[in-house]
């Protein structure tokens, strides 16, 4: 047939690297890079912290020693261990039942209670701390109901609870959503045809198909618990958590090794939630497979009128939270004077520079909308549709996901660690809203990722072999069809970065400084100094510039769809 | 999208070179201070007054934060000058060899128990902040509590879970109401009556705050009924119309000066010095004297509506020294027996 | 026209431990429509993703006009490709899809407008340059991608299934068009596929492949008529196999199948020991009912067991007891069955053409 001479014996042949590829690989490793530097050395230098004495010399495992001998510590401990499982217990039932209420009946108004349930993700988690305190405190309003209780005050784990079930509630109830959504309508039916109970589909079929939801639900919930640290600080009282101590330790008392030793332990559950996530993940068979029916839940009247009542409660009690916030931020003087006035919105902003610090939430915010979106969209671009350099690859690959596993507090001390150090060269961040903008870009990272990517695999997976045999570089191809078609998932991401920036207070408390102060933070030193109106009043201000925010992004998004999105309609 | 022009780097660039040319005319000095943040404003634009060109940075926490981070920062210290911190704590810093002494211009019209006893001194009080008692009557007349006229009055069993106190490792108010007991009834080492005192008050305590002023807006709102505060944050509420009694407990009250010193090591000597003389001079005394009964200087301050007259006599006698050298091992002993109730810190 | 135009030697694929293709030598020349045909897993896919440098090989040389190109990356071979999906960028007009390749070349705004209003021309769809993809049928979808693909007028053609996802009419329409489109362009081209009425309909070569080797290259009635291999004889078409043996003691050229002797006179007779168990294949249009004159050789009766209706033919299965219990699939016109009132249980004579019993061991 040929006499070409075979070649000899196989060494591996690799393709000569085009240079749109070298650029690839060049933006690939900036990005591994980054996240390198803002993600793993500081998780580094908490490690290496936890190990060093005071004078910075090794001491191997004196501090977890020393911790384990401290009986306070290991008080808190337990504190946080017991309080984040009675709110995971309270949680799930309460948003598994909404999320059934949702999914599986006909009440009315779904998208409405739908949208009030997102209403504590547009809150700082400490706005339902300072709520519970104008309706359970000393001079609560309901304050009778808790002592008829036998709840001697709100002040402690009844202040926590109840603030983390109202701030997990969201959280819960997505996961639970998404988790009943994917229900094979075929099983109830072949159920029904056997004449079965109502009571056994439940048990039989809803549940164990809930399984892997309810478990990750559980997870997420106890993790955002033990890892927060707004509620526990303005309703806590005398109560000693996990999250309250690191800062005693680090900023209280200087002690950054026992600091370190802490943070440590936070960074547990969060990655055990991690990887039993994934465990999951491959675990889950697809319960929606091509062939499955969507369920589609029938007329009820009794239980769609139950659900309806059910639903209408927790909007109720979900708006009562914000609202108790909004009446007492505009009230004189709590309790004597409720006549409305204006003075702590006034107070906040005039006397305390805490206009100042809204203004650098905002910025903040924007900047992690801007550089937040733009760093992951491009990071999984250059992972999904781009080949070679298949170490950076696989490094970036991780680094992406290790974010979800790392609480804010840790991040934030992580921080200090490492910027602070006096050898490192990117030290000038330290105390900068730069710093804290990339520290909440980190913080928030995992999630963006995962919706650009999946907005990407939703794409012809040919663009860039068309785009490489008509000679046109990657990037072109990027600007012209890949992110204009991804924009409506940009817009997402965005206003993810956005909203979340603007509540976090774990990953920015231990890093600003008075020019640098945030809006949340502010709300923190004004209820440290007791100025609790003022503290509501700054909160009612970020749940409205939120609101405001995803009001905006919705119009961005109906804007985006017309220019960009109007070739999907034939 | 991948090569972003020339020109928004062109801008970058000259914006930075406009932004350092400006800087280079103006000194800037990083003061660390416990002062109220809504005092801040006030003592910085009374100094920019006399001083334009040179910028304050406050970088503000209770009086134990900023101790501790001062302290931590020690080898590489970052403080330019050190304003409104208390004297205790810098008497700390002193004996840690932190502080630059110098003479201030107006150093002899302050009085002598109110600076450093060295020469030129390391540090200089600007105003004396003491222990008040807010007591919120209308709770109290709810609830039958009696107003206390001393300390030990608070021991009784009918204010408990009704008092509130900062904590003493955070807040320079709730060191000086330690040191004051300590003082009044004696340290022992731990087991003297001062302690006796306080783990009796501890029964009573309802919470332990991270700062100064939240007892006392505490009972102002009525949240509790004692809050063991100073005299600032009292007078300042019973003006805003809260239903709060000014109480001075008849044993003595617990004391500190706010003061100022310099940070040994600084590279803008200069403005620092400028800064001491503004501090110590009798403008700022005047600006000290709107808000606390007794300033460093004399005869300066007004006296306030709410605080009596003879305020600076009930004052403890009050070694600044002997508060220093003891700091740590009070706070130790301190935390071991009482920190279970203690509010979060920051 | 360059015979060795395309020239493959030695490609070799190895996923991990599975190797997906090996010992793959291949001459296209100039001009040539090329089919890769076989089932799935065969390993064409793969073959055209590494021609076109979608994927690496593990060994081997690909040369294109002379040139070396099995070191090189997509961007620096010389082809274009349509795939299964049309993979049409939604977001740009048909015009710009079309032009994508010429933007990149500094091309002159009106020269590539002419050019993208010719290219679809070419392939019939003139004036919808303002139209997006999702306003257009899947056949239009991919006569656009064609266009795409044509537009920097590339020195090679790679098609991957471009119509299996189509719906069956528009299928043979559109092979039509490809076929025609490529006759007037004269771009060599090569297209996998696993359908063979396709391959028969367009390609001016066949590649048969099974389990990443080559079975056969040739025209279709080459691989149609003469397999070379027992897959080949499988795969393409329908094919009768019976088991057969040599007959001893008899003409060098007779086969025993069942009770019966058969003469054949296909080359594949030979060179197969004696005793082997052997299998003579015979496509159905290859047993006979007509004409069969008295005193012609290799005739034997058989009984109809089932007629498959096929429009203008039918599958007809038949057995003999001459035969053993080996059964026949028999193509037999309509219009016969109908002139001879055949139904099933009815018999008949049927002759095996010497020269059409091909032989494998």
């Amino acid at each position: 047939m040929t006499d070409l001479a075979l070649a000899p014996a196989l060494p591996p042949v690799h393709l000569k690297v085009h240079w749109t590829e070298r650029c690839a690989h060049f933006a690939l490793a900036l990005v591994a890079l980054a996240l390198l530097a803002f993600l793993a050395a500081p998780l580094g230098a908490i490690l290496l912290k936890a190990i060093e004495d005071a004078q910075g010399r090794f001491a191997g495992l004196a501090n977890f020693i020393a911790y384990a001998k401290t009986p306070a510590l290991l008080e808190s401990l337990w504190n946080s261990v017991w309080v984040s499982a009675l709110v995971t217990v309270v949680t799930l039932p309460a948003a598994f039942g909404f999320a059934y209420a949702l999914t599986r009946s006909r009440m009315r108004f779904k998208a409405l209670a739908r949208t009030i349930t997102l209403v504590p993700l547009l809150a700082p988690s400490l706005l339902a701390a300072i709520s519970l305190i104008y309706w359970f405190g000393n001079q609560g309003t309901l304050k009778s109901w808790l002592t008829a209780l036998g709840i001697a005050q709100i002040y402690g784990a009844p202040g926590i609870v109840l603030a983390e079930v109202f701030s997990t509630f969201p959280h819960a109830l997505m996961i639970l959503i998404t988790s009943l959504t994917a229900a094979d309508a075929r099983l109830y039916e072949a159920a029904d045809a056997m004449g079965t109970s109502a009571r056994r589909k439940f048990f039989t079929i809803t549940l164990p198909g809930a399984k892997y939801g309810l478990i990750s639900a559980a997870l997420v919930t106890f993790t955002l618990v033990i890892t927060d640290f707004g509620i526990p600080k303005v309703i806590g009282g005398s109560f000693n958590v996990l999250a309250t101590d690191v800062f005693k330790l680090v900023i209280g008392q200087q002690d950054f090794p026992k600091g370190a030793v802490v943070a440590l332990l936070l960074l547990a559950p969060a990655v055990l939630t991690f990887a039993v996530d994934h465990w999951v993940s491959r675990k889950q068979t697809a319960m929606l497979t091509a062939r499955a029916v969507p369920y589609r839940p029938k007329r009820a009247p009794w239980f769609d009128g139950l659900m309806s009542a059910y639903a209408l409660c927790m909007c109720a009690l979900i708006l009562a939270m914000l609202g108790m916030a909004v009446f007492a931020s505009f009230a004189s003087f709590w309790p004597y004077d409720l006549r409305p006035s204006l003075r702590h919105y006034a107070m906040g902003l005039v006397d305390a520079e805490v206009g100042e610090a809204f203004v650098n939430s905002l910025v903040m915010a924007g900047g992690t909308a801007l550089g937040g979106t733009l760093l992951v969209f491009a990071g999984a671009y250059l992972l999904e549709k781009t080949q070679g350099a298949r170490p950076v690859r696989s490094l970036l690959r991780l680094l992406a996901m290790l974010p979800m596993a790392v609480p804010g507090l840790v991040l934030g001390l992580g921080y200090i660690f490492f910027f602070n150090a006096p050898a490192n060269p990117l030290g000038g961040l330290y105390h900068t809203l730069t710093l804290l903008t990339i520290c909440s870009i980190v913080h928030f990272y995992t999630t963006g990722h995962l919706t650009a990517v999946t907005a990407l695999k939703g794409l012809d997976p040919e663009f860039e072999a068309v785009s490489a045999s008509l000679k046109v570089p990657f990037y072109k191809t990027f600007w012209r069809v890949t992110l204009p078609i991804c924009t409506p998932a940009l817009v997402d991401i965005a206003r993810y970065f956005f909203i979340n920036a603007m509540t976090t207070i774990s990953a920015v408390v231990f890093l600003y400084s008075p020019e640098t102060k945030v809006a949340s933070i502010a709300i923190l030193n004004l209820d440290e100094a007791g100025e609790i109106g003022a503290a509501a009043a700054m909160a009612v201000l970020i749940v409205a510039a939120n609101t405001v925010a995803t009001l905006l992004f919705t119009v961005l998004s109906w804007w985006v769809d017309r220019r960009t999105q109007a070739w999907k309609q034939p | 999208m991948r090569t972003p022009g020339p020109l928004p780097l062109v801008v970058a660039a000259g914006l930075l070179a406009l932004s350092l040319s400006a800087a280079a005319q103006k000194t800037t000095l990083l003061v660390y201070t416990a002062l109220e943040t809504d005092q801040l404003k006030a003592y910085q634009e009374g100094f920019n007054k006399v001083e334009p060109n040179i910028e304050l940075k406050w970088v503000r926490d209770s009086t134990g934060v900023i101790t501790a981070k001062l302290l931590a920062e020690k080898s590489n210290p970052q403080a330019d000058a050190v304003m409104g911190v208390a004297a205790s704590s810098l008497a700390l810093l002193d004996k840690n060899g932190m502080l630059e002494p110098y003479r201030p211009l107006n150093l002899d019209a302050i009085m002598s128990q109110y600076r450093d006893k060295k020469n030129p001194p390391a540090w200089f009080g600007m105003d004396v902040w003491g222990a008040t008692i807010c007591f919120n009557t209308v709770e109290a007349a709810k609830r039958g509590i009696p107003k206390p006229e001393g300390w030990k009055d608070l021991l009784k069993p009918a204010y408990k879970g009704q008092v509130v106190m900062p904590n003493p490792a955070s807040s320079g108010t709730g060191f000086f109401d330690v040191t004051a007991w300590l003082a009044l009834w004696g340290d022992k080492g731990g087991s003297g009556e001062g302690w006796k005192f306080m783990d009796g008050l501890h029964e009573n305590i309802a919470q332990y705050t991270h700062s100064g002023s939240k007892p006392c807006n505490m009972a102002a709102a009525g949240e509790f009924v004692v809050g063991i505060s100073f005299e600032y944050r009292a007078n300042a509420n019973k003006a805003k119309g809260a239903p709060i009694d000014l109480v001075f407990p008849k044993e003595g009250l617990g004391w500190d000066l706010e003061a100022f010193a310099i940070h040994k090591g600084t590279k803008k000597l200069d403005a620092a010095k400028k800064l001491a003389d503004w501090a110590s001079s009798k403008d700022a005394m005047l600006l000290y004297g709107k808000n606390f009964a007794i300033t460093a200087q004399p005869g300066v301050a007004a006296p306030l509506a709410n605080v009596p007259k003879d305020y600076e006599a009930r004052l403890v006698k009050m070694d600044f020294t002997w508060a220093a050298d003891n700091r740590e091992r009070i706070l130790a002993e301190w935390t071991r027996r009482y920190n279970a109730k203690s509010e979060p810190r920051k | 026209m360059n015979p060795n135009y395309l020239r493959l030697a030695g490609i070799r694929k190895d996923f991990g431990s599975f190797t997906a293709l090996e010992g793959v030598d291949l001459d296209i020349a100039q001009g040539e429509f090329v089919c890769f045909l076989g089932p799935s897993g065969c390993g064409k896919t793969t073959l055209l993703r590494i021609i076109a440098g979608l994927e690496v090989q593990t060994a081997g040389r690909i040369e294109l006009a002379g040139r070396d190109i099995s070191r090189l990356p997509p961007a620096e071979r010389d082809y274009g490709i349509v795939f299964q999906s049309y993979a049409l960028f939604p977001n740009l007009s048909i015009a710009d899809n079309v032009a994508y390749g010429l933007v990149n070349r500094k091309v002159p705004k009106a020269q590539a407008l002419a050019r993208v209003a010719e290219l679809l021309a070419l392939v019939g769809l003139p004036g919808c340059e303002a139209k997006y993809p999702a306003q257009m049928s899947g056949g239009q979808q991919q006569r656009i991608a064609l266009a795409r693909a044509l537009a920097t007028s590339p020195s090679l053609l790679l098609l991957d299934e471009p119509l299996s996802a189509l719906d069956a009419i528009v299928r043979v329409k559109l092979r039509q068009e490809i076929r025609s489109l490529q006759r007037k362009l004269g771009v060599t081209t090569v297209m996998v596929t696993h359908d063979q009425e396709e391959a028969f309909a367009v390609a001016d070569r066949i590649v048969v492949m099974n389990q990443g080797t080559i079975e056969q290259v040739g025209t279709a009635l080459e691989v149609y008529r003469d397999p070379a291999t027992l897959f080949v004889a499988d795969f393409v078409g329908r094919i009768n196999a019976l088991p057969a043996t040599l007959h001893e003691g008899g003409s060098a050229d007779q086969i025993r199948i069942g009770e019966q002797v058969f003469r054949c006179e296909h080359g594949s007779l030979h060179g197969h020991a004696s005793g082997r168990d052997l299998r003579v294949y015979l496509r159905p249009e290859d047993v006979l009912a007509r004409p069969i004159a008295p005193g012609d050789s290799n005739v034997f009766e058989a009984e109809i067991d089932k007629i498959d209706f096929m429009g203008p033919y039918c599958l007809v299965r038949v057995s003999s007891p001459r035969l053993g219990s080996s059964k026949l699939t028999v193509t037999l016109s309509l219009n016969y069955l109908a002139e001879a009132r055949l139904e099933v249980g009815s018999r008949l004579p049927l002759r095996l053409p010497p020269d059409r019993m091909r032989v494998f061991s």
